[in-house]
């Protein structure tokens, strides 16, 4: 069967709403973002709680300190702003001052990936993943909809620690609905096969249902598995895939030196070694366009995943 | 622990760190005992006087907090601790060694008593703003103070955090500077001079006290003023002396990363003694 994927919100815009409910549940949320709020949907928070929500102008160095600041007085912070400034600005703040006291600071960065678009490259994350997994002690999530972004936003409120969210710029293909229930830490089966592994994250977990969905057609049971938590993996899922299907193809919309790929072939070099094939952007820097341009150049679509699968299933036989 | 409004008082426990600070890095063979010395008075009368805080509770929600931004001087704060109760006295001397609470800067995985894990400059000011706002939020009366370095201040971060807190009214957070004119390289002035530097927080918006940060009344005005400056927060330029108390380390770049010797420590404590 084929699998119909209908477009939904953008994460971003998911976690705009999840900060609202949340605003709503538990007093002790407040949120900071840098000048970028309608930009990454705090703004609904700001709209409806303007004293819980701290402007700290185009500083996200600051910002960060100032969230952690916030948590060690018994807060529950979020920060948010473009993933690329708010990691790659605030990175050594979040180590000394989220990190090492592991304080209850919500990290979230939007317009992740190159999904972004025409903004071009400056503004396009493809080292988050890899900057936020090397941070001792943090989690890190990517939620490919957003019933999965909804759910997963109050999951970090609810957990203690130090969290980092990946949120996309572009509308989202749905692939849960409301009744899904996600925890951190666990992935998702989401179709069933036998034959190979699609492990996707983010944005690409639709690439990889479309992809199996081809592979179907020509005979080839591909599995496909959303990693919405990069860290802690879900060494489990990620080992029986390795054993039953004895190939994995992990796609990501980041670096595939330094992404989920790479940390899913730790594990399964520790547990039940196969064959491997990665899909991601590769050693460069994109460029403007628009999302749909920039995944077909730069090999972030589902076709870019069957042909990772060919390469995986000929050398595994 | 003995709180104290006399200033004789103050500078006898002023001496006593001096002390330890001394004895600390000697028996570390590493350290920095310069910038250490020259913040005694403000450690002092912050933890002996002026503060609200209990060491027999660190995690009082509306207690008083404490960042020591400028982390390499943590033989200062970690005698103030000890003598105040939060950590014990007798293993100062295990500073920098394996499995030691007194890690080489302050870090809150090894005391929890600690507001904050420090040693990598620039990052106090923004975690003081973001723990004062917390109160302002939470309608505590808790207050924090930051100490920042004169060479930490040449980072950005710091002017990202003094833009902040006078716009955000943030009243309960009082900044100190220990302005004791030198860093790592040798005089800041020869490095990257922060002059006219009161007027650089007035710029930004600071009600700014400049004082001798080695006058324990002085200081004592000082915070009991920026406890009524209401609408902006208080940076105190605290003029200071790197080395204060030991004459052969008194303003000399030499002092500020190099611990001193058996020989040197003698003579030192003949300086320091009661």
């Amino acid at each position: 069967m084929t699998h119909e994927l209908k477009l939904g919100a953008a994460t971003r815009e998911a976690f705009g709403h999840a900060l609202v409910d949340l605003g709503r549940k538990n007093p002790d949320v407040v949120v900071c973002d840098a000048d970028l709020s309608k930009s990454t949907y705090a703004s609904y928070f700001a709209k409806e709680f303007p004293e819980r929500f701290i402007e700290c102008g185009i500083a996200e160095a600051n910002m960060v300190a100032i969230g952690s600041g916030l948590a060690a007085g018994g807060k529950i912070a979020f920060v948010s702003s473009f993933s690329v400034f708010v990691m790659n600005k605030g990175f050594e703040q979040l180590r000394v001052t989220a990190a090492f006291p592991m304080v209850n600071l919500k990290v979230v960065g939007t317009h992740s990936g190159i999904s972004i678009g025409e903004d071009g490259p400056t503004q396009m994350s493809i080292e988050d993943l890899s900057l936020a997994c090397s941070l001792a002690g943090f989690t890190v999530i990517n939620p490919a909809d957003e019933f999965a972004m909804k759910a997963l936003v109050h999951a970090a409120a609810e957990m203690h620690g130090p969290v980092f969210i990946r949120a996309g710029r572009a509308k989202a293909p749905i692939i849960y609905n409301e009744d899904h229930t996600f925890e951190i830490g666990k992935a998702i089966e989401v179709i069933a096969g036998t034959d190979i592994t699609l492990i996707g994250t983010g944005l690409l977990v639709a690439e990889c249902i479309r992809a199996a969905d081809a592979l179907l057609a020509e005979g080839i049971s591909a599995r496909v598995i959303d990693i919405h938590t990069v860290k802690p993996l879900d060494r489990e899922m990620i080992a029986k895939a390795a054993a039953e299907t004895k190939a994995i193809v992990v796609a990501e919309e980041h670096l595939v030196d330094s992404g989920l790929g790479v940390r899913v072939a730790q594990v399964v070099a520790e547990t039940h070694p196969c064959v491997m094939e990665f899909v991601g952007v590769r050693n460069t820097y994109a460029e403007s366009a628009t999302p749909e341009q920039l995944l077909d150049k730069y090999g972030l679509i589902a076709r870019d995943v069957i042909a990772a699968a060919h390469r995986a299933k000929a050398r595994k036989s | 622990m003995t709180q104290t409004k006399n200033a004789g008082e103050l500078a006898v426990i002023a001496k006593r760190l001096r002390r330890h600070i001394v004895e600390m890095i000697t028996a570390a063979k590493s350290g920095h005992p310069g910038g250490s010395l020259s913040a005694v008075e403000l450690l002092v009368t912050l933890y002996f006087d002026h503060m609200r805080h209990d060491p027999e509770n660190p995690k009082w929600v509306d207690r008083d907090r404490l960042i020591m931004s400028k982390g390499h001087a943590c033989p200062a704060l970690y005698a103030a601790m000890a003598e105040c109760g939060y950590t014990p006295l007798d293993q100062l001397n295990t500073l920098r060694k394996l499995g030691s609470m007194y890690q080489g800067h302050p870090d809150v995985r090894f005391i929890p008593a600690l507001e904050a894990s420090t040693g990598s400059l620039g990052l106090g000011l923004s975690l003081g703003a973001g723990m004062a706002l917390a109160a302002r939020l939470s309608k505590s009366p808790s207050r924090t103070f930051v100490i920042l370095g004169d060479g930490e201040i040449q980072e950005g971060q710091i002017w990202e955090a003094a833009m902040f807190a006078p716009y955000h009214k943030i009243d309960n957070l009082v900044c100190m500077v220990d302005y004791n004119k030198i860093q790592l390289d040798g005089f800041v002035k020869d490095i990257l001079d922060l002059e006219p530097l009161t007027a650089k927080w007035r710029g930004f918006g600071w009600h700014a006290i400049e004082l001798d940060g080695h006058n324990i009344p002085a200081l004592q005005s000082a915070f009991a003023e920026a406890t009524y400056v209401k609408k902006r927060p208080t940076v105190i330029i605290a003029n200071t002396i790197k080395g204060k108390g030991v004459s052969f380390m008194e303003n000399n770049p030499k002092w500020h990363g190099t611990a001193p010797n058996e020989e040197e420590c003698k003579r030192a404590l003949a300086e320091l003694a009661a």
